[in-house]
């Protein structure tokens, strides 16, 4: 189903504005946009299609993004000392509107995600897959999926949000 | 050769040095030497992991894996049986297979000049093979096809090797240890377990020994992972005892205990370095009851036994090298060093055959929570490792202590429980350590004359 140019415009404002938050490290404001039941996933395998019953890198609901905010915040979170900084670089987003649901729409973002931390300086590639509802005025999060190229090698420690 | 790597070879005294009753020498963690004769000695002599018999199923499935940097393929048999064999054309030395897993077909092939070989390693057949004859081919080890690790045993599903051809038998070797693979194979109703919850991969910029010791340092969660697990204790304070925990809630939280809740614990510590914290009870006791998993186990053994069976919760069980297990949560961790100060762990799940799902969901969100590298638990941890690295290169202390609750009488004892704040895990482990990576070696003492 196709999207109209305005409604388009706004939803990948939305997602350039997520990952800004991100970048800029306002995760308060940035937890403020999933919805209640929203959830954030990164799978360990391409294609995995089950995150209760398969290990994910992460998948996350309301409390366990929380949970990560808080950590970060804590003065006793040694592995932040110094903090570690993210850039997220952005293709623009393909969306297109949920066929099973309406003010449901699917976007899909190739990215270049990189974190530099202490000493080492990481960086991944994939798409990411927001499930964005749209609600009056306010657009929130239902899924934000990140499919990274190589989700199933050895991966160090990634400790910010992608 | 730079001076300093020849600091051990053929030196088993010196290496004896390194670990003394109540310290270990850094060296044992930062030296690339060390880490080689690691490879040439303490995996080769120990029985390690290297698969699950539920990752080949049929006949012609493989597995491969490196151990102590050895290039490995395991495969299943016509007859049902496993065999372990060097990945290593007999020809050039390709590697004959390269994916993580598949079915070879009715034999391997070799993509560099087809050589090919049954699936017990043996020659099978060489192309244009008329340029061979009147040659020595057959009798070298090139006629022999892909050679095999013999010492290759398959426990209750759980495959290890012994890549020398010497050394302890498996029974000897891991003992009593044993006890906790049985209870976690026990905890299927069908009495078998299937590896299906996935693997997550974590790159550790550390020495392997670091992480493998820290998994039974119950005196660290209560500091390393105050911004982790101490956050979900805090936000779940004043909570009503009867409300249902969020499964993360269940499962964070108890890593935020006190030093007397660990202690109480208790620590076993048994020959070869295995052993487990949590002789009492651990981190684990206290979740939440799944009804028809409980009926499922109680049809299947009876009320006592099935009691038996998930009464027995221990912390992570250590089979010293490269193994730990937690019977409680399906869950195991293995070690794969690449370099003195590099190690990926591998972190798997398994499905208890005959349970329901809510088991493996539980084992899952473990896995995902503790074990990525994404785990915020794992970057306290992988934090400290990487200080440590730092810090033991400073002057004035060559040492790190390993005193809590030494006792003399310790020494030479076969089977210890201990309160479970002790240090003896490590202790025990660095004994064995010191034990596997000499008795191998041959003492060159002329050279130096």
């Amino acid at each position: 189903m196709s999207v109209s140019e305005q409604l388009t415009a706004r939803l990948v404002d939305f997602i350039y504005d997520e990952a800004e938050l991100l970048d800029q490290a306002q995760y308060a404001e940035w937890l403020d946009l999933f919805s209640e039941d929203g959830l954030y996933w990164i799978p360990s395998e391409p294609e995995q299609n089950d995150p209760y019953r398969c290990t994910s890198h992460l998948f996350d609901d309301k409390l366990m993004r929380g949970l990560r905010v808080e950590r970060l915040n804590s003065a006793r979170a040694y592995s932040q000392q110094p903090r570690s900084r993210c850039h997220h670089l952005l293709q623009r987003p393909r969306v297109r509107a949920s066929e099973g649901s309406d003010n449901l729409y699917l976007a899909e973002t190739k990215f270049s995600y990189t974190e530099f931390s202490e000493d080492e300086t990481q960086t991944y590639v994939g798409v990411i897959v927001h499930h964005l509802l749209l609600d009056g005025e306010t657009i929130k999060i239902k899924l934000k999926r990140v499919n990274l190229l190589n989700c199933d090698a050895p991966l160090p420690a990634v400790q910010l949000f992608i | 050769m730079n001076p300093t790597h020849q600091k051990y070879r053929s030196d088993p005294d010196a290496i004896r040095a390194l670990v003394q009753p109540d310290r270990v020498h850094r060296d044992v963690y930062l030296s690339q030497e060390i880490f080689e004769l690691e490879q040439e000695h303490l995996f080769r002599n120990t029985w390690n992991y290297v698969g699950h018999e539920s990752q080949i199923p049929k006949a012609g499935d493989y597995l491969t894996t490196e151990l102590a940097g050895r290039p490995l393929v395991i495969v299943r048999q016509a007859d049902d049986s496993i065999k372990t064999l060097m990945n290593r054309c007999p020809h050039k030395g390709a590697r004959v297979v390269s994916a993580p897993s598949g079915n070879i077909g009715r034999f391997f092939r070799c993509p560099y000049h087809a050589w090919t070989f049954k699936p017990s390693g043996e020659l099978l057949a060489i192309p244009f093979k008329g340029g061979y004859e009147s040659t020595a081919l057959l009798e070298t080890e090139a006629g022999h096809g892909l050679p095999e690790v013999k010492a290759t045993k398959v426990y209750k599903g759980f495959i290890f090797v012994r890549l020398s051809d010497e050394g302890p038998s498996f029974e000897d070797f891991f003992g009593y240890a044993l006890s906790s693979l049985d209870n976690l194979v026990a905890r299927s109703p069908e009495g078998a377990l299937e590896l299906t919850g996935g693997c997550v991969r974590f790159v550790h910029r550390c020495n392997w020994k670091m992480i493998v010791e820290n998994l039974n340092d119950t005196c660290h969660p209560m500091v390393a992972h105050e911004s982790s697990a101490g956050a979900a204790k805090h936000l779940w304070q004043g909570v009503p005892e009867e409300e249902p925990k969020p499964m993360v809630i269940e499962q964070f939280v108890p890593l935020a205990s006190d030093y007397t809740f660990f202690a109480n614990m208790g620590m076993r510590a048994l020959p070869n370095g295995h052993g487990w914290s949590g002789e009492n009870y651990s981190i684990h006791s206290k979740y939440s009851v799944i009804p028809e998993y409980e009926e499922a186990l109680h049809a299947a053994y009876g009320e006592d036994k099935a009691r038996e069976i998930l009464g027995l919760i221990r912390h992570n069980t250590v089979y010293y090298p490269n193994l730990t297990i937690k019977g409680a949560l399906q869950t195991i961790r293995v070690f794969k060093p690449l370099a003195a100060d590099l190690t990926v762990v591998e972190s798997w799940c398994f499905r208890l055959k005959g349970a329901p799902d809510k088991v493996l969901e539980r084992s899952v969100n473990w896995n995902t929570i503790i074990n990525s590298p994404f785990s915020i638990v794992g970057h306290d941890d992988l934090h400290v490792y990487k200080a440590m690295h730092k810090g033991l290169r400073a002057d004035g202390n060559e040492w790190i202590s390993l005193h809590r609750d030494f006792d003399p009488a310790e020494l030479g004892q076969q089977d210890l429980t201990t309160t479970g704040t002790s240090e003896i895990s490590m202790r025990n482990q660095l004994r064995a350590w010191s034990k596997y990576m000499t008795m191998s070696m041959k003492e060159v003492t002329d050279e130096r004359v």
